[in-house]
């Protein structure tokens, strides 16, 4: 695979079959980085741990993390877009988030 | 790789410590223990003990397994006089698995500063004759590996768990026997290790134990899922508890352990810490040293501990690897750090990298090396009350 020539080197895949990569290092609102050869435009600065789609994912699929499901999209999430708990659900419980 | 050298017992098992342990049998005999022990260097001399003065079957079990741990080669027991605790049969204990053992009885010794003194010349005189056994070589194979994560953050399940993980499989392979918990932890994955059963009655098993700790926490008020941990990019119980998970490698789970219990043959073991039945004694285990020492009351010769905030705690009995996620803090704390995983970050190295080196390094260990914790004199030692619950014969091989 040439892809990891062509992707960030600040996003970690961290198993095969994942549709996820984690951050390694902060990546700035507004970057365009680079995610198996496509150009992906960043639009919110995010941390170290959160995660970027490296494929489309559709909605109702299951989201992919160190090779197992770790919840499912709740809506068509498009490469390069953030995950985390505004399109990614528990199949397990319900998670709260309090401001 | 250097060869290890360890200190063979009788029951077939070798330690890469010979430590002699100074045990309070109620904390009104810790404060004697601890002037016993203050001549001594910690590496050689360390305080254990049970703190309660009512009976416990968990307080009794958890002694006379640390008490014949392998690392452990010689053993002073104090008594008040009056406590619950069955002296005599952990002594009994003690003196069957072929180690000398003396209990000096506060009450009966005339106080204090005779109890003191009579203990600090047993310990001296066994320290000289314990520096007399004859060393024999031991392979990884023999070795019994624990693993906990504490202090944690985004970067421990990407780096330092994942690594141990790797770790851990290397030394399954080899035939050594590693051990996870954290079952209040592993919320949400239960499903995916309960494929890795190594028999058909091991599966329902490891579903049920993790069901019983998410009830057990919840009756105890407690979630496992929390604020801090989204704004750190987890989304799902079921993501921080893979990341959690990770340590445990991708090996096939071949039994479910109970506190003291000693695993009967290599292979990788999920320890159940979450006592059976509705909450009684409190939380399963009050912090990171608590679950440390239960890893050990089932044998490890030493612990994995990979942290991302940084931990800085040892163990009495058995050396612990600290493992560092975070590369900043590991550079901010590295006199307290064993191995950097946090390299994975920066371009410094791959999984399989940092998982060589923990394997090496926990190798090493019975070579002459000592962690970061031993070297600063860490002996921390947490033992509190809780139910002991009954192992299931259908959770581990024959």
């Amino acid at each position: 695979m040439t892809d990891a020539l062509q992707t960030d080197p600040r996003l970690l895949v961290l198993a095969q079959g994942d549709n996820i990569a984690v951050l390694k290092a902060t990546i700035k609102a507004g970057e365009d980085i680079l995610i198996a050869g496509n150009e992906v435009h960043v639009g919110s600065t995010l941390g170290l741990g959160h995660k970027l789609a490296v494929v489309a994912i559709q909605g109702g699929d299951d989201v992919v993390k160190y090779g197992f499901p770790i919840g499912f999209a709740v809506a068509d999430i498009p490469l390069g877009a953030h995950v985390h708990v505004h399109n990614l659900a528990s199949r397990y419980t319900t998670v709260e988030i309090m401001e | 790789m250097p060869e290890m050298m360890a200190w063979p017992r009788q029951d077939g098992r070798k330690g890469i410590r010979n430590v002699v342990l100074v045990a309070y049998l109620v904390e009104c005999a810790h404060h004697v223990c601890k002037q016993i022990a203050r001549p001594f260097d910690e590496s050689d001399v360390q305080v254990i003990g049970f703190s309660g003065c009512f009976p416990s079957e968990y307080g009794q079990d958890m002694m006379t397994a640390l008490c014949t741990h392998p690392n452990v080669g010689a053993v002073q027991l104090v008594s008040l006089g009056c406590e619950n605790f069955k002296k005599s049969q952990l002594a009994e204990s003690v003196r069957a698995s072929g180690r000398p053992v003396n209990v000096v009885t506060i009450q009966e010794a005339g106080g204090t500063a005779a109890a003191v003194e009579a203990g600090r010349a047993w310990v001296a005189q066994t320290r000289a004759e314990l520096q007399n056994l004859p060393m024999v070589a031991m392979q990884p194979s023999e070795l019994v590996i624990g693993t906990i994560c504490g202090g944690s953050d985004a970067t421990s399940g990407i780096t330092g768990n994942p690594a141990a993980g790797v770790a851990f499989d290397r030394l399954v392979s080899e035939g050594a026997t590693c051990i996870f918990e954290e079952t209040g932890e592993l919320i949400g994955c239960e499903h995916v290790m309960a494929e890795r059963a190594a028999t058909d009655a091991l599966r329902p098993a490891i579903v049920d134990t993790v069901a019983k700790a998410a009830r057990y926490y919840a009756d105890m008020g407690y979630g496992s899922f929390s604020n801090g941990n989204a704004t750190g990019g987890l989304s799902t119980i079921e993501e921080k508890s893979l990341g959690a998970y990770a340590k445990s490698g991708q090996s096939q789970i071949c039994g479910i352990l109970r506190p003291a219990q000693r695993p009967a043959t290599g292979g990788l073991y999920l320890l159940d810490v979450v006592p059976d039945g509705p909450p009684k004694h409190g939380f399963p285990n009050i912090n990171d040293n608590a679950e440390i020492i239960e890893l050990i009351s089932c044998g490890a010769h030493a612990v994995i501990f990979v942290t991302g905030r940084g931990s800085v705690v040892g163990s009495a009995i058995s050396p612990v690897l600290k493992v560092c996620a975070n590369p900043e803090t590991f550079t901010h704390m590295s006199g307290d750090m064993d191995v950097n995983a946090g390299r994975i970050l920066d371009g410094g190295g791959q999984l399989h990298d940092v998982g060589t080196e923990i394997y090496e390094k926990l190798v090493a260990l019975g070579a002459g090396a000592r962690t970061a914790s031993e070297a600063l004199g860490h002996v921390e030692f947490v033992l509190t009350y809780k139910s002991q619950s009954p192992s299931n014969p259908a959770c581990y091989p024959n």
